[in-house]
């Protein structure tokens, strides 16, 4: 077992506990942790590829913009929960039903 | 790798996927925010052995340094921290549990099944370098999208977190 597939069983493992996370909670911030578990999932393997797939470094530069683009997220995913928590009095995804139909 | 460096490496391992566990099952909404920082941190360490310790010093920064405090803001903005009710209230736990195992299982077998031949070259020099070369030439594009796309975050989330009733015009 070489360490490019602990690498990538480790990145299976933080993706899926993410994806379940997104699924199962129902706080608007325990979703987002959920959300940041699936990016740091994807920068693993980014990096594992780069180190043991190529001789360059291309995959450190996309991890390094999959990190600008989750500090973007979480910005103003966080500002929106606020919001909702000032309108609604509550942060569970499943009470802003407002727009369904 | 010696042997100190195979016990430090399954070290920081362990701390990733527990803490990781205790992100997703934790019942109280503080702790889990605490256990992601654990989790973060443990990801810098595994980025330094994969030779990239500018990644594991932006990975400190960014998300230890200003991800994670946002999501406590978050946390005690919006919650009481005496009410528990709020915080560990689950749904889906039956089909979501066995959707994401059998996501689970489908990458664990393909990874395991799938013949690797790593490439075992580390990279030659001096990464902040190299890293600072590329963005600077072949990545120059992406690199000025993102500033924009933080440059509209930036005044985005301002504006959504300013409150509407207090400023007298629109918000």
């Amino acid at each position: 077992m070489n360490h490019l597939t602990v690498y990538l069983v480790l990145s299976a493992i933080l993706f899926s506990l993410g994806i379940f996370a997104v699924i199962s909670r129902r706080n608007a911030i325990a979703v987002l942790m959920g959300i940041e578990l699936i990016l740091n999932a994807a920068n693993i393997n980014f990096v594992a590829f780069s180190r043991f797939g190529t001789t360059n470094l291309d995959g450190q530069i996309f991890a390094i913009f999959v990190i600008i683009m989750a500090a973007a997220e979480a910005a103003v995913a966080l500002a929106i929960v606020l919001n909702l928590y000032h309108n609604l009095k509550t942060v569970n995804v499943d009470d802003a039903s407002t727009l369904r139909g | 790798m010696n042997v100190v460096g195979e016990i430090i490496f399954w070290i920081f391992v362990a701390v990733t996927v527990g803490s990781a566990g205790v992100v997703v099952f934790s019942r109280k909404l503080i702790y889990a925010v605490f256990a992601l920082l654990f989790t973060f941190f443990g990801i810098a360490g595994l980025y330094v052995f994969l030779q990239a310790d500018f990644l594991a010093a932006v990975q400190l920064v960014i998300y230890v340094g200003g991800v994670l405090v946002l999501m406590l803001f978050g946390v005690m903005l919006t919650n009481r921290i005496a009410d528990i009710r709020i915080s560990h209230s689950t749904r889906n736990l039956l089909v979501g549990g066995g959707a994401t195992l059998l996501l689970f299982v489908i990458l664990v077998v393909t990874v395991l099944n799938e013949h690797w031949s790593p490439l075992n070259m580390p990279f030659q020099g001096n990464t902040v370098n190299e890293i600072g070369q590329l963005l600077m030439g072949k990545w120059l594009l992406p690199f000025e999208v993102a500033s924009m796309l933080l440059l509209a975050a930036l005044v985005g989330a301002a504006m959504l977190a300013r409150r509407s009733d207090q400023s007298g015009d629109d918000a």
